[in-house]
C-alpha cells in the first residue's frame, strides 16, 4: 500500500496539487470572510433585516458544496474561477453567522460606556464591538476553512486540479496508492490550518478577554 | 431522480445515525467516567471531523472497498463528535446534589448512571444527535463517489450532463430532508428541555 517509488515519481505533481488546493482554500476563505464580516456589520445595524435573513442563511447552509460548484460550472464553465466563487460563497455562511452573533452579543453597557467616552459609531465598531466579537468571528473562519479544504477536493470533479485529482483518479481507477497520496495531504492541511487558526485565536483575543478560556 | 435514490440516501443516513448514537453515547460515558481520557477522546473525534470527507471516504474505501459500508463507517466517524461531546458535557453537568443523593440511596455506579445521570443528560445528548443527523444528510452526498449511491448520484449526473433540473431536484430534496429532520427533532428537544 505504501509504494515509495510512486511517491517519488509523482512528487512534483503532488506538490503542484497541494499548492493549488492551498491556493483555493486561502483565496476563497479570505474573500468569503471579508464579505461575511462586512455583511455581519451591516446586518447588526439593521436588526429587522437580520431577523429574516439569518434563518434563510441557516437554510442555505444545508446545501452541500457540490451544488455550488455544479451550478456555477454550468454557468461559468470549467475555470478556476468557478471553484473560487463557489467556495467563497460557501465560506461566507459560517463566518457571517458567527460574526453576527458575536457582534449582537456584545454587552449593551459596554457600547453605552463607549458612547459616554465620546466615541463615534465607527470607533465603537472598531475598538469595542469587533474586538469583543473576535473570538466568535475566528471560530467561524475556522469552520469555513475546514469546510473549504473538504469541498475544494471537488475541484477535480470539473478538472481544476487540487488534491481531489489524486483522490478522484484513485477512486475511479481503483488505485489505492493515489487515494492515499491525495487523502493524507488533504487531511494534514485541514488539521494544520485548524491548529494555526486556533493559535491565531489566542493571539488575537484582546488581553482582557483571554483569561476566561 | 428516482425514489430509490432518496431511499438509498435515507438508508445511509439512518444506519450512520444508529452507529453514531450507539458509539457516541458509549464514548461519551467513557470520557465522563475517566476524566484523564477526556482531552484525548475529544481530540480524536475532532480530528475525524476535520479531515475532509472525501479523504476519509477514500481511505476507508481502501479497506472496505466501494460499498455502502464505506459510506456508513465514514459518516459515523465524521459525525461522532457532537454526540460524544454532548453526552460527556451532559453527564458532567448533572447537579452534584442529585449525584450525591443517588449515592446516598446506595446506588452502585452503573445503576446511578443508567437511572439518574443519563436521563438527566438526555436533552443535551438529543441535541447532539440532531446536529449529527442533520450534518450527515449533507455529507452523505459524497458517498456516491465511493459506491454508496444516494442523492449524490443525482447531483453528480446533473453536473456531468449539465442538466439543471437534476441538480435542482437533488438539492431541494436534500434541503427538505435536512430541514424536516431539524424541525421535528427541534420540537422534541424543546419538549424535553421543558420537562426538565
Amino acid at each position: 500500500m505504501f509504494d515509495l517509488d510512486m511517491w517519488i515519481r509523482y512528487l512534483p505533481r503532488l506538490i503542484n496539487a497541494i499548492m493549488t488546493h492551498f491556493m483555493y482554500v486561502i483565496v476563497s476563505v479570505s474573500i468569503g470572510s471579508i464579505i461575511a464580516i462586512v455583511l455581519a456589520i451591516l446586518l447588526s445595524r439593521s436588526k429587522k433585516m437580520a431577523k429574516y435573513l439569518i434563518p434563510i442563511l441557516g437554510i442555505f447552509q444545508t446545501i452541500p458544496g457540490i451544488v455550488f460548484i455544479g451550478v456555477l460550472f454550468i454557468y461559468i464553465g470549467m475555470t478556476p474561477y468557478t471553484v473560487i466563487i463557489a467556495l467563497s460563497i460557501y465560506a461566507i455562511l459560517p463566518v457571517l453567522k458567527n460574526a453576527y452573533t458575536g457582534i449582537i452579543n456584545v454587552d449593551e453597557s459596554l457600547i453605552e460606556a463607549g458612547r459616554g467616552c465620546g466615541m463615534n459609531q465607527w470607533i465603537i465598531l472598531f475598538r469595542i464591538e469587533l474586538p469583543m466579537a473576535i473570538n466568535s468571528i475566528i471560530t467561524g473562519i475556522r469552520m469555513s476553512t475546514i469546510y473549504t479544504v473538504s469541498w475544494a477536493v471537488l475541484a477535480a470533479m470539473i478538472g481544476q486540479g487540487g488534491l481531489g485529482e489524486f483522490i478522484y483518479i484513485g477512486i475511479n481507477s481503483n488505485m489505492k496508492q493515489f487515494i492515499v497520496m491525495g487523502s493524507i495531504p488533504a487531511a494534514l492541511m485541514a488539521i494544520g490550518l485548524g491548529m494555526l487558526i486556533d493559535k491565531l485565536q489566542t493571539i488575537l483575543t484582546p488581553r482582557g478577554l483571554r483569561r476566561e478560556t | 431522480m428516482k425514489i430509490e435514490h432518496v431511499i438509498q440516501h435515507l438508508y445511509l443516513v439512518l444506519m450512520a445515525a444508529f452507529f453514531t448514537i450507539v458509539f457516541g453515547i458509549l464514548f461519551g460515558i467513557l470520557a465522563y467516567m475517566f476524566p484523564k481520557l477526556r482531552r484525548y477522546v475529544i481530540f480524536v473525534f475532532d480530528l475525524f471531523q476535520t479531515i475532509p470527507t472525501l479523504a476519509t471516504l477514500g481511505l476507508l474505501m481502501v479497506i472496505f472497498g466501494a460499498s455502502p459500508t464505506t459510506v456508513i463507517v465514514g459518516l459515523t466517524l465524521y459525525n461522532l463528535l457532537p454526540v460524544v461531546r454532548n453526552t460527556m458535557v451532559g453527564l458532567i453537568d448533572v447537579s452534584p446534589a442529585i449525584k450525591e443523593a443517588a449515592e446516598g440511596m446506595g446506588m452502585p455506579k452503573l445503576i446511578k448512571l443508567i437511572k439518574v445521570e443519563l436521563p438527566l443528560a438526555f436533552p443535551l445528548i438529543f441535541a447532539g444527535m440532531r446536529i449529527s443527523i442533520v450534518n450527515s444528510i449533507g455529507s452523505a452526498v459524497m458517498g456516491f463517489f465511493v459506491g454508496g449511491g444516494g442523492l449524490g448520484y443525482v447531483l453528480y449526473r446533473g453536473i456531468r450532463t449539465m442538466n439543471f433540473r437534476f441538480i435542482a431536484e437533488g438539492t431541494l430534496t436534500l434541503m427538505a430532508m435536512a430541514i424536516l429532520v431539524d424541525v421535528i427533532m427541534n420540537y422534541y428537544e424543546e419538549k424535553l428541555t421543558l420537562k426538565k
